[in-house]
């Protein structure tokens, strides 16, 4: 029964591995635990390392201690039909609106209900669904209302813990994981001694202490420190939308990494023209100009967007989506400066590669080296930043 | 099988109010020897946890503060060269002897310790990403070797190890795989009313209740960078006590809100869209 367990939860795509279940046997060899609800505890602090597969232990919990059956799963392949950015992009921006702001732990509830009483996982008519069920993701707050487990006096039984589901909201089925971003983003590093002289040269000392006659000579040196500036471009236009989360992944990467020498980013919409936005909220702007002007071109430039627009908006005068902003010059010539002045730059593209073939894409494509928004492009795109020209 | 009279050795200080899985926890890690990782929003008492494990069992508490640039070795130990140069120049010393200059770090203290202690470490995943894989063997084998004075320092007493951590997947697997982990949430009103009592014993009930419910309301605004946590709860009513505010203004007006709400924006985007004037007042606007 103990096996069955430890194969549901893999089953479930929870990351257990054997040293923990080798763990929890210990544990239990030992007899720390004589009750059911002891052991829901035990077990979970042994094998469950994040909150977000708490939801994923109670249903296996409960399957395996109570005879019952779990919540009709959301499948694999419905996720990634709801996953699929191809999903969003049918819809009108009319359409999405109303569905923005539904509370996700309903919707996805909902949507456990109806696969529970349907036969057919892939229903047309549930869309609308998928847009909600993705949208609040990362910002989906618990329920207050939730009990604490094991709060004092509330006597309730492992089990009942289980099936009240509390950590539903921790789910988090999208795991892009950032630690490997960040890891990826790790690689862009060219070291210099820069900063204070604040390490101590040994080898140095040595030598000049033997040739003071043994008169101690200290010699100091500055310490060996990321050069490496970056600078983040990233497009927030509508069709960006199913990639928000991914981009902010980066961007949160790039962010917290600490071992740029300077890291700047700004944003547009589908295309680069005359100013560039530090804050799409206030809409503060910065002229691309002055950007070329101050930023060295020792800056590697990331650029993140699907390049995919009117081809009047990359090529035009006044051609940018937004009437208002009457820019003077066409939006390629801004992204041919881009290139011109800084050294290094690639392009993201979240899109896959099939969409590449569209006529924006390839304009785009000849101006900056472009990759895939994935790990395995990042690493690509790293690599191309830190090459010597 | 014999019952392990080790097990349920933590049970919380007076000062601490803890829940069950996490008493659970706790007693697991120290029976079983592995780390405990602890993880939650800010402010719900992380940090406090390791003190109060050691108040509890009565046990010295040693804390490694990680900073982001931490690195692994400084915890084991350090080897003052630069004293040793200068002791070998005005020669007051036996410079010969290498030990006096190997300096242990908090790591290192905790294994040499002649009994068993708490050992802290804040805030893992402020330090570089390849932090923790340095000292997965360290805290595996409870051992490392000082090659300097030929020596190895192995603890006699495995340390009770509480690592605390607020980032979501920053730390890597074989890392999490050695520890038990455990998940502080957000305290419910009721855990909250016990966590009130314990700080200011004998506080009025409708202060209480005035005091959580603006808490909690303020809680609920999902546009906040940072939600206010049972700390600022804390810090607001140690406020609202020296001010000696009516209990009935506290509710209308939700005095003191820079207390709760720690970054200007928000506190800014509070004022500017929950506040109203009234008189040569502000008071928080009706639920629309």
């Amino acid at each position: 029964m103990f096996v069955d367990f430890f194969y549901s939860l893999k089953q479930r795509k929870v990351p257990v591995s054997f040293t923990e279940w080798m763990t929890l046997m210990e544990a239990l060899a030992k007899g720390y635990i004589s009750t059911l609800d002891q052991f829901y505890f035990l077990a979970r602090s042994i094998l469950i390392k994040s909150e977000a597969y708490f939801d994923h232990y109670d249903i296996v919990f409960q399957e395996h201690f109570h005879g019952i059956q779990g919540p009709a799963e959301i499948t694999e392949q419905v996720l990634a039909w709801l996953n699929d950015p191809a999903t969003f992009l049918a819809l009108t921006a009319e359409q999405q609106l109303p569905y923005d702001k539904l509370d996700f732990g309903a919707l996805i509830k909902q949507l456990e209900e109806r696969l529970k009483e349907q036969t057919e996982a892939h229903d047309g008519g549930s869309y609308w669904i998928g847009r909600g069920g993705i949208s609040p993701f990362g910002h989906s707050g618990r329920n207050p209302g939730g009990i604490l487990i094991g709060a004092e006096g509330g006597g309730r039984s492992a089990v009942q813990i289980a099936q009240e589901r509390k950590f539903r909201n921790y789910r988090n089925d999208l795991v892009l994981d950032m630690r490997q971003i960040k890891i990826a983003l790790k690689r862009l590093r060219h070291l210099n001694r820069i900063g204070p002289e604040d390490e101590l040269d040994l080898k140095e000392t040595v030598d000049a202490t033997a040739k003071n006659v043994g008169d101690i000579e200290l010699v100091w040196r500055r310490s060996r420190k990321n050069a490496i500036k970056l600078l983040l471009l990233m497009d927030v236009g509508g069709s960006m939308d199913p990639y928000v989360q991914t981009v902010s992944q980066l961007f949160t990467a790039a962010h917290s990494s600490t071992h740029f020498k300077d890291f700047q980013y700004y944003y547009f919409h589908n295309c680069v023209y005359d100013d560039l936005y530090r804050n799409m909220q206030t809409l503060e702007k910065v002229s691309t100009d002055h950007i070329l002007q101050t930023l060295d071109p020792d800056y590697k430039v990331i650029i993140v967007g699907d390049a995919n627009m009117e081809s009047s908006e990359l090529l035009r005068k006044n051609g940018a989506i937004y009437y208002y902003l009457r820019n003077e010059t066409p939006g390629l010539i801004w992204l041919q400066r881009i290139a011109q002045h800084f050294s290094h730059t690639v392009w993201l593209n979240p899109d896959s590669e099939v969409f590449w073939r569209a006529t924006t894409v390839r304009l785009v494509r000849r101006v900056f080296p472009m990759y895939p928004l994935t790990l395995e492009g990042l690493d690509q795109a790293v690599k191309k930043l830190v090459v010597k020209r | 099988m014999v019952k392990n009279i080790a097990f349920d050795q933590f049970k919380g200080s007076k000062d601490y109010v803890t829940s069950e899985a996490l008493r659970n926890a706790v007693n697991v890690s120290i029976a079983l020897g592995r780390p405990l990782l602890i993880r939650g929003e800010p402010g719900t008492g992380k940090t406090m946890l390791a003190h109060s494990i050691a108040k509890g069992l009565d046990k010295k508490l040693i804390v490694w503060n990680i900073k982001s640039t931490t690195k692994a070795q400084e915890g084991l130990y350090v080897y003052d060269t630069v004293q040793r140069l200068n002791d070998s120049r005005f020669g007051d010393k036996n410079v010969s002897d290498i030990k006096q200059y190997i300096k242990l770090g908090k790591l290192g203290q905790a294994f040499a310790a002649k009994e068993q202690v708490v050992l802290l470490i804040d805030e893992v995943d402020k330090a570089d990403i390849e932090f923790p894989n340095d000292l997965l063997n360290e805290i595996d084998e409870m051992s490392f070797f000082i090659p300097e004075t030929n020596e190895t320092v192995q603890a006699t007493f495995r340390p009770i190890t509480i690592i605390t951590s607020n980032a979501e997947k920053e730390l890597p697997d074989a890392f999490l795989r050695r520890c038990i982990f455990h998940f502080i949430e957000f305290p419910d009103p009721a855990l909250m009313k016990e966590i009130i009592a314990v700080h200011f014993p004998g506080l009025k009930d409708n202060l209480v209740k005035a005091a959580m419910n603006g808490f909690y309301a303020l809680r609920e605004v999902e546009e906040f960078r940072k939600k206010p946590s049972t700390s600022e709860l804390v810090d607001w009513i140690k406020v609202l006590l020296a001010s000696e505010v009516p209990v009935e203004k506290i509710s209308r007006e939700l005095p003191f809100a820079g207390a709760l709400l720690k970054k200007e924006v928000d506190h800014e985007h509070f004022i500017n869209n929950y506040m109203t004037r009234s008189g040569n007042a502000y008071i928080v606007k009706k639920p629309a």
